[in-house]
């Protein structure tokens, strides 16, 4: 049964990776680009899933779809630098370092929460290992192309690779708390990082040895072993996969910053970072970047000392800043989180909708293909009635690479891809917000932990 | 001599005052009598009066209207070009009941016992609690702290903001909180079978049912000997409640829990009754409706409770309840991360999906008010009322709105939280990368 199952998902994953590029044009909408200002009544043209032209009066080319946006807002789909929709498997906390494993592997393209998502806004979103080893898991870029039953025809082709790592409470909880090994304290989570470079590093120097020596005439030596995990960390110092990085507190952001400069590593996000404000001149300095929520703490020690002008503080200082969700229901109005920096800290319109569209893409190395309305870039576009920043703001359609994959006014109620014959249709589940789901599968760890 | 003294009473008070402004963690309120001109006025209950005057006078609001005249000695607060808006209210929160959420110790609302009605909120809520000034900011004046945990799990009691005791800071209602068998899933982490819920739910509901009867049982004893009945401090608790004096607030959520609490109160005969969560409320609207029970709606930010529910379904909720004639207050729900300041993002998306603005306006303000039977003391601007209240520059559900003065009983609350401060700290940090 099974096994004709997944033949009927490959099939139907086939058939719809063949059109999942399409063209429309978007009449007369208020166009904000986020990189190139806000242009009244403009049209937006998309061709074969790319945005083939901005201008006013484009007539339509013969058989293409209008959406007449007059009196709506047009902005580039939403991007969720942090999210663990979409994916079957969160942690994989049997070491406190995982680099081999890969959510690109663990993909669900049925989850009705991508669906969700995609009603916010959001046509892109980060899908992240958890935060239970300090080096986590691959993470993967994933284009909300709800609808496809494959696997393959959800990710971003292209997008960089990427890796998650983390510091603090939940990697020293989960191992040196739950299983009694390195790391148990922040001192532990430095030296399994530095540690695990440093192998990497020897890794890769054997294996360049190996491969100059292998040329020389008459060589007889065996190979270094083969090893996925080291194999990946030297990918990472080679800057070929980027580090995201799930941090807190000032001191263990500036730890891993020093880290980073020691192997030569560029490219860091810092996630989460509440308190990534207080050292924001470093952060600047070092080029490294941030994806913040608007206003989350107090939900656990570490973000005690947390500032709703986190996003605020970090802009003005120079650092690219993204606002995240970390959370299937707040991923559905990242608009207002983004809105949010208004009230904290006085962002502008501009810099308050970067938040949620380039600067997530700088931080995914998508920045080329996604996050502002220009010409070239991925046809993904988000239809508000009122502006996106207001509270009456309200997600009208949203295209991913020119295909209208919401439709408020046309979708129906159920918009599930997959439905559990079994299912009882009397049950309710409440959901309970407010807590990072960087954890989500190392439950049963703590089940003690609960008064 | 006299002068003498003034003069060194004077230097220990500036002293003093310097002292304290920089040990302080907050800055401390100002009482007196304050004129707001030139404002707009959202009564909330005596419509709009632009070009408005609000007199507040030692803790209360004492006049109301255009063209009042200043009193005398009156701190005159020009607010031309802004709003004045009740402070709003917070119908279920665990403020000051808890610090952190994943630290135990930091916690005080969760009682061990599934009849512990003699468990009082107002006792554990911690005055110097972080989360209130953050709160308090951002126009959330007054609050339910709510115990949560088992049946009867507590006496939820409505505070003001300010305040150093829980003398000063009770608002004047306090009810008991009954968290009704609950049939729904607490989320992914919940594994129990359908079987195991079911039957954890009938199990609830008859011990609920006897705790209950036995409550009218003692009210009666307790009547017949006036008053003699014997220490018994959980009945004594629910004694008011049994005799109609004090409301039971029964947290239910699913569809189906929502109707049987109305059948289980219909047939217990209670009186006093609101319905707090309602998550589900709107599939049985008239059902609801029908009992003419008030609701308090627990967040509008939520995902759909059944993954076959139109995904705005949870946004919509409040604005169905109240289009079925449900009388609808709405809180934010935001226990775990203590953002109870988001309880206009939660009025405002009600609107954005369906609700009357002017209604969504009320459900936080006037509405709650009148469910905790304090509408004459709060929940609107009316002379005579408590002096609760906010001036912000538009509209309130707006974000990127800001807040310009905080009243809370006559108190003028300086806008200054421990996030505020660390804005004002690091903001331009000194010394930036250099050592210097």
């Amino acid at each position: 049964m099974k096994k004709i199952l997944l033949l009927l998902i490959c099939f139907f994953g086939l058939s719809a990776q063949a059109q999942d590029k399409g063209s429309m044009l978007i009449k007369n909408g208020t166009v904000l680009t986020v990189t190139k200002g806000t242009l009244p009544e403009t049209d937006v043209l998309i061709k074969d899933g790319k945005i083939a032209q901005i201008a006013k009066n484009i007539s339509a080319p013969q058989g293409v779809k209008v959406i007449d946006a007059k009196g709506l807002f047009v902005m580039p789909g939403i991007i969720d630098p942090h999210s663990h929709i979409a994916l079957d498997a969160i942690n994989e906390m049997t070491s406190p370092v995982t680099a081999e494993v890969a959510e690109s592997d663990v993909v669900n393209p049925l989850q009705i929460n991508i669906y969700h998502a995609l009603a916010g806004g959001v046509t892109t979103i980060h899908a992240l290992h958890g935060s239970a080893n300090a080096i986590g898991g691959q993470c993967v870029t994933l284009k909300l192309r709800y609808g496809t039953f494959s696997l393959d025809a959800m990710r971003m082709e292209g997008a960089p690779r990427t890796i998650k790592f983390a510091l603090g409470e939940n990697p020293t909880r989960v191992h040196g708390g739950g299983s009694n090994i390195v790391p148990r304290t922040r001192m532990g989570v430095e030296f399994v990082i530095r540690k695990s470079f440093s192998d990497a590093k020897k890794y890769r120097e054997d294996w360049d040895a190996y491969n100059k020596s292998k040329l020389v005439k008459g060589f007889r030596g065996a190979p270094p072993a083969y090893n996925l995990r080291l194999e990946t960390l030297a990918e990472i110092l080679k800057g070929n996969i980027l580090i995201h990085c799930h941090s807190y507190r000032a001191d263990e952001i500036m730890m891993l910053l020093n880290v980073c400069k020691d192997f030569g590593i560029k490219k860091i996000t810092f996630q989460h970072a509440n308190e990534g404000f207080k050292v924001a001149p470093e952060l600047a300095a070092y080029g490294a970047m941030a994806s913040v929520f608007s206003d989350w703490w107090a939900y656990k020690f570490e973000v005690y000392y947390s500032s709703a002008y986190n996003a605020a503080i970090l802009t003005k200082n120079g650092v690219v800043t993204s606002v995240n969700s970390d959370d299937p229901e707040m991923m559905r109005h990242l608009y207002l989180e983004a809105g949010k920096t208004q009230k904290y800290g006085a962002l502008t319109d501009e810099e308050a909708l970067a938040l949620i569209t380039i600067n997530p893409a700088k931080q995914m190395g998508i920045d080329t293909r996604t996050g502002s309305l220009e010409v070239g870039k991925d046809g993904d576009v988000v239809i508000f009635k009122n502006h996106p920043l207001s509270i009456y703001g309200v997600p009208q359609f949203t295209i991913v690479d020119g295909i209208v994959r919401f439709d408020k006014a046309n979708d129906p109620a159920d918009m599930r891809l997959w439905a559990d014959p079994k299912q009882n249709l009397e049950e309710a589940t409440f959901y309970e917000k407010g807590t990072d789901h960087c954890m989500d599968g190392t439950e049963f760890l703590f089940t003690s932990d609960k008064k | 001599m006299k002068t003498n003294q003034l003069i060194y009473g004077l230097i220990t008070a500036v002293f003093c005052a310097l002292v304290f402004h920089l040990d302080a963690q907050n800055p401390k309120g100002k009482y007196g009598t304050f004129a707001l001109t030139n404002a707009t006025v959202e009564t909330v209950t005596k419509g709009t009066i632009t070009n408005g005057t609000v007199i507040i006078t030692q803790g209360k609001i004492t006049a109301v209207g255009s063209g009042i005249p200043v009193p005398a000695g009156a701190e005159v607060i020009d607010c031309k070009g802004l709003f004045v808006y009740p402070g709003m209210i917070d119908g279920g929160t665990n403020l000051g009941l808890s610090e952190i959420g994943s630290d135990p110790r930091t916690q005080d609302f969760n009682e061990i016992g599934e009849m512990i009605p003699q468990m009082s909120a107002l006792t554990a809520v911690n005055p110097n609690a972080v989360a209130i000034p953050i709160t308090r900011v951002s126009g959330v004046t007054t609050v339910l702290a709510a115990p949560q945990g088992d049946l009867f799990a507590g006496t939820a009691a409505l505070i003001n903001l300010h305040g150093y005791t829980p003398e000063q800071m009770y608002a004047g209602f306090q009810g008991a909180v009954l968290n009704f068998p609950n049939t729904g899933r607490r989320g992914f982490f919940d594994r129990r079978t359908d079987e195991e819920i079911k039957k954890g739910a009938e199990n609830a509901q008859k011990r609920m049912s006897e705790i209950w009867d036995r409550a009218v049982q003692y009210s009666k004893i307790d009547s017949a000997t006036q008053g003699k009945a014997g220490y018994y401090p959980e009945m004594q608790a629910l004694l008011p409640v049994v005799r109609g004096e004090r409301p039971l607030l029964i947290e239910a959520n699913a569809a189906k829990d929502i109707q049987a609490a109305l059948k289980w109160v219909k047939e217990k005969k209670i009186k006093n009754v609101v319905l707090t969560g309602v998550t589900e409320g709107w599939r049985v609207a008239d059902d609801i409706a029908k009992a003419k029970i008030p609701v308090i709606v627990g967040g509008v930010l939520n995902l759909p409770s059944r993954d076959y529910d139109r995904y705005d379904q949870a946004y919509a909720n409040a604005g169905q309840l109240f289009k079925a004639g449900v009388k609808v207050a709405i809180s934010s729900g935001e226990t775990n991360n203590q953002n109870y300041r988001n309880l206009p993002y939660h009025a405002g998306f009600a609107v954005a999906y369906g609700m009357d603005k002017a209604e969504a306006l009320k459900a936080i303000t006037i509405v709650p008010a009148e469910i905790f039977g304090v509408a004459d003391k709060t929940g609107s601007i009316e002379p005579g009322k408590d002096a609760n209240l906010f001036v912000c520059d538009g509209d309130p559900f707006e974000p990127k709105t800001q807040i310009k003065q905080v009243f809370i009983n006559g108190w003028q609350i300086p806008l200054v939280s421990r996030q505020t401060q660390l804005y004002d700290e690091f903001l331009k940090r000194e010394p930036g990368v250099s050592k210097k």
